[in-house]
C-alpha cells in the first residue's frame, strides 16, 4: 500500500510524474515524439515491453540464420515467401488460441479441430465422391469447426468444467474424428488436392496461389491508403476535441512504418522466385491472414463483445457485476477459436496438398499457444492482441525454416522452439509482476 | 435532475424502504426482520460487527441474494429486486470492497463497462472519453494523470474514486459503498470521504458500510447498526456517539445510549 500512496504523498511534482510515467503507455502521456520515446524507454525498463521482444526476436532470428545459412539464402525472396507460407498456419492457429488465452482459459483442441476442418474441406471437393463447390466446402468446414467450439464452450460454461480438461478431451476425440473422416471414400486415408478440377485447385491455391504483381501493388496501395486515412483522421479528430491522442509526428511515423513494411513485403513477393519459369506475386495466403487479423482486431478492439472479452480476462467477477453475460461471451470465444482454427486447418490442408493421418494436432496446438505467448499474449488473461499471434507465428515459422535450411534435425527445432517459449513466458510473468509491484496489491 | 432531488425535504418518503427482510442460508439465519430506510440526499452508515449481516443485506438490496421474506419500497412503491439487473434498472449501484474494476482496462473502459456507447456497431470511444472526463472533473477527481491509463496503475484511493465515479455516471439514485476506506491511507481516505459528501450533495442516497467509526461520524447523516442479523438501532447520526455505536454493535443494545439520545440528542455533534 505504501508504494501506492507515493505519487500523492510526495510533494515534489516531478518525482511523482516520473513515478507515474513508468507505468503508463507512452502514447497517453507524451506531447511530442521526443517525450514519447523517453516514456517508451522508461516503460521498457519497467518491464512493460509490448511487441518489442518479439520484434527483437524476429530481427535476431533473421541475423543469425542469414549469417549461418548457406549462401545467405535465409533472406532470399524465395525463402522469405516460403517462410511466410510455413508460418501462416501457426499464425492463424495462434490468433484462434488468442480467444481462449484472453479469457485466461486455454484450448488444447485447436490442432485437431483445425485438422477436422482441413479434412472436411478436402473431402468435400473431391471430384470423384462429394463433388461440392469449393466455397460450399470451405463454409461447411469452418462452420463445423465453429459448432465444435460452441459445444466445448457450452460444456465449459454450463457445466462449469475446466477448459483444460474439456479441450484435452477434445484433442483426443477430434484426433479420432479426423481418422474417421480420412477413412471415408476410396482414398486409402489420403484425400489429396492434386488434380485439374477447379474446386480442388481453389483449395490448393489458398496457400500456393499467387496474385498478379500489378494487382498486388494496387491492392497494397489501397490498403495502405485506407489504413493511413483511418489512423490520420482518427488521431486528428481526437486531437482537435482535446481527447487523449498521440503526437502528430507519432501518427505520421506509424503510417510511414505501415507503408514501408507493405512496400517491402510486396516487393519481395513480386521478385521472380522460381529457378525455371516465373513464380511471382503475393501469395493468396497473405491477404487471407491479413483479413483474419483485421476482422478479429476490429471485433476485439472496437466492439462491445471484444471489450467484454478483455473485461472477463481481467476480472471475471467485475465483468459479471457489470451485467455482462459471462457464460455467453465465453461460449462465443470458444466458438470463434474453433472457427478460426478451421480456417487454419484449410490452410494446413492446402499447404500439405491434402490430408493424411500424420497430421500432428498435438504439436500444432503447442505451437499455436507458443506463438501467441511469444507474440506477447498473456497466459493469465486480459492482455494481448490479435497481432501478437501473427508476430509469434512468424517467430515459430522463422525458427522452423532456419533450422531446415541449416539441415538441422527436427529434434533441434523442438528444443529451440521450447526454449523460445520459455523466454516468452518468463517475459510475460516478469512484466505481470512488474505491473503489480508498481500499483496496489491485487484483491 | 440531481439538483432537483437535492432540494427534496429531508422528511419526505425515503428513496428506499426495506421492511421485514429475512434471509437464511441453510440453518443459519443471516437476517431477521430487518427494516432499513435510505433517504435521498443523505449518507446512511451501516455499522455492525463481522458476521452481523451487513454484506448479506447489501447483496439483497443489490439483487445478488434473494431474501426469503420482506418488501422493498422504492419512492414509496413496492418493487421486486430479483437480480442485479433489476437493481440497476431502479438506479441502485454497489461499489464493492474489491472494487469490481478490471485492472487491464483503462479508466474510461471501466467506467462504461457493461454500458458501452456504440455507433454503427463499433464502440464510440471519443464520446465515452468525453463523458467520463466530464464526470470525473464534476466530482473533482483530478489526481489521475490520464483517463486512458489502465486501472492497474492507479493508487488505492484513485481506484476507489473511479469505482464511485462509475456509479455516479449512470444517474443513479442509490449508491452502496462496501468499506470504501478499508486499506486506504490518510490522504486517500479523505479523498474518498470528500467524494461521498459530493454524492450526497448531488441528491443521491448513499449507504456506506464501514467498520471505521471515524469515517462514520465524519460523513454519516444517519446511522444504522446491525447485530447478529437484527437491526438494533437506526437514527440520525446526532443521536449516537462512538460509545453507543460500539455497544450496539457488540451487545445489540445500549440503555445508556438510549437515555443519552432521549436527553441530549441535540447536543451531540455528529462531526
Amino acid at each position: 500500500m505504501a508504494q501506492a500512496e507515493a505519487p500523492e504523498a510526495v510533494p515534489d511534482p516531478t518525482a511523482a510524474a516520473d513515478a507515474a510515467a513508468l507505468e503508463l503507455p507512452p502514447e497517453i502521456v507524451a506531447q511530442s515524439l521526443g517525450q514519447w520515446f523517453r516514456a517508451w524507454i522508461a516503460r521498457l525498463r519497467a518491464g512493460e515491453s509490448g511487441v518489442l521482444p518479439v520484434i527483437a526476436g524476429l530481427i535476431l532470428i533473421s541475423i543469425v540464420f542469414t549469417a549461418i545459412s548457406p549462401n545467405q539464402v535465409f533472406l532470399s525472396a524465395g525463402n522469405l515467401v516460403n517462410l511466410f507460407q510455413q508460418s501462416a498456419v501457426f499464425m492463424v492457429l495462434a490468433m484462434a488460441e488468442g480467444f481462449a488465452l484472453l479469457l485466461g482459459e486455454i484450448d488444447l483442441s485447436v490442432g485437431y479441430v483445425a485438422a477436422v476442418g482441413g479434412v472436411i474441406g478436402v473431402q468435400l471437393v473431391q471430384p470423384t465422391t462429394a463433388r461440392w463447390p469449393w466455397w460450399g466446402a470451405i463454409i461447411v468446414a469452418v462452420l463445423a469447426c465453429g459448432l465444435i467450439g460452441a459445444w466445448q464452450g457450452t460444456l465449459i460454461t454450463r457445466l462449469r468444467l475446466s477448459s483444460l480438461i474439456v479441450t484435452l478431451a477434445g484433442l483426443l476425440i477430434f484426433n479420432g474424428v479426423v481418422l474417421i473422416l480420412l477413412g471415408l471414400g476410396p482414398f486409402s486415408g489420403y484425400p489429396s488436392l492434386a488434380g485439374e478440377n477447379n474446386n480442388l485447385q481453389v483449395i490448393y491455391k489458398l496457400m500456393w496461389g499467387t496474385i498478379d504483381p500489378v494487382v498486388s501493388w494496387i491492392g497494397m496501395a489501397v490498403i495502405v491508403v485506407a489504413l493511413g486515412a483511418v489512423l490520420w483522421f482518427g488521431d486528428s479528430r481526437r486531437r482537435r476535441s482535446g481527447l487523449v491522442a498521440p503526437p502528430v509526428s507519432l501518427t505520421l511515423l506509424k503510417i510511414v512504418l505501415i507503408a514501408v513494411v507493405s512496400v517491402v513485403v510486396v516487393a519481395i513477393c513480386n521478385v521472380n522466385r522460381a529457378a525455371i519459369g516465373t513464380l511471382e506475386g503475393v501469395p493468396w495466403v497473405i491477404p487471407i491472414v491479413l483479413a483474419v487479423l483485421a476482422a478479429w482486431t476490429i471485433l476485439l478492439q472496437r466492439t462491445r463483445f471484444g471489450r467484454y472479452v478483455y473485461a472477463i480476462g481481467g476480472n471475471r467477477e467485475a465483468a459479471r457485476r457489470a451485467g455482462i453475460k459471462v457464460g455467453t461471451i465465453v461460449t462465443w470465444c470458444f466458438t470463434l477459436c474453433s472457427f478460426t482454427a478451421g480456417i487454419g486447418g484449410l490452410l494446413y490442408a492446402s499447404y500439405l496438398g491434402g490430408m493424411s493421418n500424420n497430421v500432428n494436432g498435438g504439436q500444432l496446438v503447442l505451437y499455436a499457444v507458443a506463438a501467441a505467448v511469444i507474440g506477447g499474449t498473456s497466459l493469465f488473461g486480459g492482455r494481448g492482441k490479435v497481432l501478437h499471434g501473427v508476430l509469434g507465428g512468424l517467430v515459430i515459422g522463422g525458427i522452423y525454416n532456419g533450422m531446415y535450411l541449416l539441415g538441422l534435425d527436427v529434434k533441434w527445432q523442438f528444443i529451440v522452439t521450447g526454449l523460445v517459449l520459455l523466454v516468452a513466458t518468463t517475459i510475460d510473468a516478469l512484466s505481470r509482476r512488474g505491473a503489480t509491484g508498481g500499483s496496489v496489491a491485487r484483491v | 435532475m440531481a439538483q432537483l432531488i437535492a432540494q427534496a425535504p429531508v422528511a419526505a418518503e425515503p428513496l428506499l424502504k426495506v421492511r421485514g427482510l429475512d434471509k437464511h442460508f441453510g440453518p443459519v439465519q443471516a437476517l431477521t426482520k430487518v427494516d432499513l430506510d435510505l433517504p435521498a440526499g443523505q449518507v446512511t452508515a451501516l455499522a455492525g460487527d463481522n458476521g452481523a449481516g451487513k454484506s448479506v443485506l447489501t447483496k439483497c438490496i443489490a439483487g445478488i441474494y434473494q431474501p426469503d421474506h420482506g418488501e422493498f419500497f422504492w419512492e414509496g412503491h413496492p418493487v421486486q429486486i430479483h437480480s442485479p439487473r433489476d437493481a440497476a434498472r431502479l438506479g441502485i449501484e454497489t461499489v464493492y470492497q474489491d472494487l469490481a474494476l478490471a485492472d487491464n482496462l483503462d479508466i474510461v473502459q471501466n467506467m462504461f463497462l457493461g454500458r458501452e456507447r456504440v455507433h454503427n456497431g463499433l464502440l464510440d470511444e471519443d464520446d465515452m472519453e468525453r463523458a467520463a472526463s466530464k464526470t470525473l472533473s464534476g466530482l473533482r477527481v483530478t489526481t489521475v494523470r490520464s483517463i486512458r491509463q489502465p486501472v492497474a496503475s492507479l493508487s488505492g484511493g484513485q481506484r476507489q474514486s473511479v469505482a464511485v465515479a462509475k456509479a455516479v455516471m449512470w444517474n443513479l439514485k442509490l449508491v452502496m459503498l462496501d468499506e470504501p476506506t478499508a486499506a486506504l491511507g490518510v490522504v486517500q481516505t479523505k479523498m474518498v470521504l470528500d467524494l461521498v459528501r459530493r454524492l450526497r450533495d448531488r441528491g443521491l442516497a448513499v449507504m456506506m458500510i464501514s467498520h471505521n467509526l471515524n469515517d462514520v461520524f465524519e460523513v454519516a447523516d444517519r446511522i444504522a447498526v446491525l447485530s447478529l442479523g437484527r437491526m438494533v438501532a437506526q437514527d440520525r447520526a446526532s443521536a449516537f456517539d462512538r460509545q453507543s455505536v460500539v455497544e450496539y454493535m457488540t451487545t445489540g443494545g445500549s440503555t445508556r445510549a438510549r437515555q443519552a439520545a432521549d436527553g441530549e440528542a441535540t447536543k451531540h455533534g455528529a462531526g
